[in-house]
């Protein structure tokens, strides 16, 4: 019999975990308290660092960051975009920095060319005049949502057991050893399993807690004080793509000097200021502003760009000794498994910590090893070799795109989204029209996720980015409740429709002005002048007297009057 | 030399039409300016007047910034501040709107005599004004919703009429399922037997085509696989219709033709055929715009539509009189002189308001728009809570004249009306275009009523 191992988090560590782990022979579970990326990974930049950021101050981190690059772009192709990014140096920013970069960089095996401010507008017409020069660098764009869902779908295939929205409610301890977890269901998995309020006990020979930012709530529950220095950073998303490159601010101190082009947007981010809870911090005004202010600086048509929505996310950082650390933005990006036995004298449970998505599989496979160490089983990690499922030329599918009634663009995205999954996924019976038309999305797609989440959707959105474009759902919350009724209970799309239509609204509040303001009001419009979405009888309860209403039969033959 | 009226209408949508025709009638000799044509392309064609009125205590549920917070969709539900409705007369609500209110600033008889002057203009294609009721139609969202009058192509959908009814889809047309607007109806609890059943007509036209291609199709009966469109359609549907007897489709049963199309439909299957109002582009929408157009030509009223009014100038010596708008016509700015002005410009979806990070603003003649000063309290975290930003607007006084921050009236001769003014959420009262006729009503009135006043003042000045 193989060893159980409860692995707590969906976010990139905890899936990359659980099919570290389950490659390697175990018998995984992974329970996540949301939808898989519900945390952190859910809420990132998407930065893919060469480690060019961390050069100068954390160099550990850069050069681990170097190699997952490497890997990652081997394994997970279809999960990243080849951006390349710049350093760019504004007219006044100090010669050293660059110069101690460049350097630096070299120190790490990370690859530069410096080139022209000419060179540089040259490659991004967009970028300030006041750019005198930038050192390029490997860095790129990755996506955490299709990341996750490849580590998950191969620890599935690798015989894992995944549970979503089911959240660890306790740590079972006895007698010094941690021997399983009790999780209280929030709904149904993805695979329809159990129903919301369901409290069930998980044995385990070992847990691993991979709950980033929670992972100090998470100890507490097996007695453990495990104090986390997470910290906030906000993100603004601009409607369209006004740069195909990273860029970034040479700058000793970078608060929010990062543009990352992600699909069919532009990401700028991100501040760092230190919170204390990670499931409740203040979304401030200042912030948003504070990041269009700075990424104008370096690409001056954001300052007028139409804003879409804004996203804050915490980040899971361990600061061993927190007593030498002044400033938040110093606290190391490495990452640190605590082995609670040694620690803390709890056999049976250790905690991954810090670091960054970048590093995600390097954090996994470190804390693999551990476990491996933990039972004296003898299997090597193979998760930097074996590529993720989708991942293997999805350009060998642009022939056969046709088949599937895709329009062309939308069939390029699909398959951008899709990688090799593409013609399974996109044979479907009948129509397959276009669901999310901001994000070129087709039914078939939606029905896929829908088969892999369920009725939730929220699931479906992070799958396959419907609702995630201009009109933020507007046009298309009701069309993916429409697509997700059929086969499930009646009412569930109702709710779905509404759970979502909340979820985007959330992001949107932050860049309510210009024409994000006027999409938010023809939204309101539709949903609810058109719709009456927001005052449903069949919701509130409300009887209503039929009769007392116009019959409309006075109106039956008098034609005209 | 300034192209000149008596009265110069800014902005063609339905408080546009309403305004100018108001002063036509009143012996204005009249012109209207519109950038775009106007909303009614997203609009569902039906006119409410008033289903919903807000409870007294309006909540903000906030203090502070937004937070992360893990907040349930049904939390939002559950608290969201209390609505009245739906009502069963738009006037019965009337007096319980709060003080700023274009209703409230115009007394009831104002949507009387937009109603009646909307009747009028639109002849027999609405129907509703034969009663002060408001009427519960079905919506694609699947519930009902009140409404003062509804295009006759959706007459036979009424709530408030016993008979049974098939919700009928099409595979290829992803706004609404039938199967689920027909178990939600249900579950609303209307007086009726109502079943669902998606279809496969649409299938035959390629991927994603606009409803109006459909349209289009039925209007001119094409052959579709060597079958009459309406005759496919029919078969497509009566298999499923049983006993029946009224049919909703998704609103595109034809455009020009679209009584022919319903009269034949209704033969061929043997049951009253009605159509439920879907999002943009919405047929009902454009088939209203053209009536309102054709009524603009009827009443003498002259158009011009795809040039926006980029600006306004004063006489010399009079800042509180507009004398010019400046219209745009292909970079060229032309300057247009009359009487009396009225703004309908829309709101923030037609472009009568606009905003940046530090404001909202009302573009042409920079009317004072009373907001909060911080733009996080322009609104709530509940999607459908009392947001601030729906009822911004322009502030008029009683002959609809935009106020400024003082109370004043910003110019002695501009008029305001439809959604460029505030005081209302439309949306959740569904007293959109109630508010534009009501409004366009008053405002084209008083704007003919003020060339009167000046043509003395100028005369007496003269003497
Ligand atoms: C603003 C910001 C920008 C960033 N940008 C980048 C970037 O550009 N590039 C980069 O490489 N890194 C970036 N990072 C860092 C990176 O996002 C994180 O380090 C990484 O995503 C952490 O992943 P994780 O799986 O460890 O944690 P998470 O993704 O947070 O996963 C933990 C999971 O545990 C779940 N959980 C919590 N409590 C329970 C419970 N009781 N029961 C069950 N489940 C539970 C949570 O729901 C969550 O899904 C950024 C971070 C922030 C905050
Ligand atoms: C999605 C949606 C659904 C709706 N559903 C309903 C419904 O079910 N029931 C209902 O009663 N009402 C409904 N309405 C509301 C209705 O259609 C009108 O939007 C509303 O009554 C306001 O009309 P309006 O004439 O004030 O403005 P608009 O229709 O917005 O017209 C304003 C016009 O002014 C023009 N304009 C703007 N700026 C300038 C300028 N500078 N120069 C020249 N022209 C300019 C615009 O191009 C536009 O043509 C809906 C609206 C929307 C958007």
């Amino acid at each position: 019999m193989p060893h159980s191992i409860v692995v707590i988090g969906g976010g990139a560590t905890g899936t990359g975990t659980a099919r570290d782990l389950a490659m390697r022979g175990f018998n995984v579970t992974l329970v996540e308290r949301g939808n898989l990326t519900e945390g952190t990974t859910g809420r990132t930049h998407g930065h893919l660092h060469s480690g060019a950021r961390y050069a100068v101050s954390d160099q550990e981190s850069a050069v681990d960051c170097m190699q997952e690059n490497r890997i990652l772009r081997d394994i997970a192709g279809h999960c990243i975009e080849d951006t390349g990014g710049l350093f760019v140096q504004l007219e006044g920013d100090p010669d050293e920095y660059f110069e101690k970069k460049l350097e630096d960089c070299e120190e790490c095996g990370i690859p530069t060319e410096v080139i022209s401010g000419e060179e540089a507008r040259r490659r991004e017409p967009y970028l300030s005049a006041n750019v005198e020069r930038a050192i390029w660098v490997p860095d790129g764009a990755i996506d955490p949502f299709r990341l996750c869902v490849a580590n998950a779908a191969d620890a599935v295939d690798h015989g894992a057991t995944v549970e979503t929205h089911a959240e660890v409610v306790d740590v079972l301890v006895d007698d010094g050893s941690v021997t399983g977890v009790e999780i209280e269901r929030h709904g149904p998995t993805y695979l329809g399993k159990g129903s919301e309020g369901d409290i069930e006990t998980l044995q385990a020979d070992y847990v691993v807690s991979a709950t980033g930012a929670w992972a100090g709530q998470l100890a507490e529950m097996a007695g453990i004080e495990l104090k986390m220095s997470i910290s906030k950073g906000a993100m603004v998303v601009t409607n369209v793509r006004q740069l195909d490159t990273v860029i970034n601010r040479c700058l000793p101190k970078g608060e929010g000097d990062t543009i990352i082009p992600h699909e069919t947007t532009v990401l700028l981010g991100a501040n760092d200021d230190p919170v204390d809870d990670p499931d409740n911090y203040p979304e401030e005004q200042r912030e948003v502003d504070m990041m269009i202010d700075i990424a104008a600086e370096m690409v001056p048509v954001v300052a007028d760009a139409r804003m879409i929505r804004a996203y804050w996310g915490v980040r899971p950082l361990y600061d061993p000794d927190p007593r030498s650390t002044t400033d938040p933005g110093d606290v190391t990006r490495n990452y640190f498994i605590l082995d609670h036995a040694e620690r803390d004298s709890v056999e049976g449970f250790a905690s991954v910590v810090g670091g960054k998505l970048t590093t995600y599989r390097e954090m996994s496979e470190s804390v693999a090893d551990h476990v491996c160490e933990a039972f004296g089983v003898d299997a090597t990690c193979r998760t930097h070799e074996k590529p993720l499922p989708g991942s293997t030329d999805p350009s060998a599918l642009d022939d056969r795109m046709d088949e599937f009634d895709l329009r062309s663009p939308i069939a390029r995205r699909s398959r951008q989204r899709l990688g090799d999954r593409a013609p399974e996924v996109l044979d479907i019976d009948g129509a397959n029209p276009t669901i999310c038309a901001c994000e070129g999305v087709s039914r078939a797609e939606i029905q896929d996720a829908i088969g892999r989440v369920g009725a939730n959707l929220n699931g479906v959105r992070l799958q396959t980015r419907a609702s995630m474009g201009n009109c933020q759902g507007g046009f298309c919350t009701h069309r993916l409740g429409a697509e997700l009724y059929l086969d499930h209970e009646r009412g569930a799309a109702r709710d779905e429709i509404d759970r979502l239509y909340q979820e985007r609204w959330k992001g949107q509040r932050h860049t309510l002005w210009g024409e994000q303001l006027s999409q938010a009001m023809l939204n309101h419009m539709l949903h609810a002048t058109t719709m009456n979405h927001d005052a449903d009888p069949a919701v509130f309860d409300d009887e209503i007297d039929y009769g007392a209403y116009d019959s409309g039969v006075a109106a039956e033959g008098s034609h005209g009057d | 030399m300034a192209i000149e009226s008596d009265v110069l209408v800014v902005g063609g949508g339905i408080s546009g039409v309403t305004s100018a025709v108001a002063a036509a009638r009143n012996g204005a000799d009249v012109r209207l300016i519109s950038h775009k044509k106007t909303t009614l392309r997203q609009a569902s064609g039906l006119v409410d007047g008033l289903g919903y009125v807000p409870g007294r205590s309006q909540s903000t549920d906030r203090e502070g910034s937004p937070s992360q917070k893990r907040r349930d969709f049904r939390e939002f539900r559950d608290n969201r501040s209390e609505y009245w409705g739906p009502l069963i007369t738009p006037f019965d609500g009337i007096d319980s709107l709060p003080d700023g209110h274009p209703y409230s600033v115009l007394g009831a008889d104002a949507l009387r005599s937009g109603l009646s002057l909307f009747d009028d203009l639109v002849g027999d294609s609405y129907l509703g004004g034969h009663t002060e009721k408001n009427a519960l139609v079905p919506t694609f969202g699947g519930t009902v919703k009140p409404t003062a009058r509804y295009p006759r192509a959706a007459a036979a959908g009424i709530a408030s009429d016993n008979r049974s009814m098939l919700v009928a889809g099409f595979r290829s047309f992803t706004d609404f399922d039938a199967r689920m607007v027909a178990d939600n109806l249900e579950a609303a609890g209307v007086p009726f037997e109502v079943t669902g059943a998606e279809i496969a007509f649409a299938d035959l036209f390629p991927a994603d085509a606009e409803v109006t291609r459909f349209a289009k199709a039925l209007d001119h009966d094409e052959r579709i696989d060597g079958t009459p469109a309406r005759q496919a359609l029919a078969d497509a549907v009566s298999p499923h219709v049983g006993d029946a007897e009224r049919v909703g489709f998704p609103a595109l049963l034809g455009d020009d033709n679209a009584d022919e199309v319903r009269a034949e439909l209704e033969e061929r299957l043997g049951a009253a055929v009605f159509e439920i109002p879907t999002g943009p582009p919405s047929l009902p929408g454009l088939r209203l715009e053209d009536r309102l157009y054709a009524a603009l030509d009827a009443e003498g009223v002259k158009y011009e539509t795809g040039c926006p009014v980029v600006g306004y100038e004063t006489a010399a010596g009079t800042p509180s009189r507009v004398e010019t708008v400046l219209v745009d016509r292909s970079g060229q700015e032309i300057p247009y002189s009359a009487s009396a002005f009225v703004l309908a410009t829309g709101g923030f979806v037609g472009k009568g308001l606009d905003s940046d990070r530090d404001r909202v603003f009302e573009p042409v003649f920079d009317c004072h728009v009373p907001q909060p000063p911080d733009r996080y309290d322009w609104f709530v975290d509940d999607a459908f809570g009392d947001h601030p930003y729906a009822r911004f607007g322009v502030n008029p006084d009683a002959t609809m004249r935009p106020l400024d921050a003082d109370g004043d009236p910003e110019f002695t001769n501009l008029y305001a009306a439809g959604s460029a003014v505030g005081g209302a959420d439309v949306a959740r009262e569904k007293s959109a275009s109630g508010v534009s006729l009501a409004t366009g009503a008053v405002a084209g009135r008083a704007a003919a009523a003020a060339i009167d006043d000046l043509n003395l003042e100028l005369g007496t000045t003269e003497i």
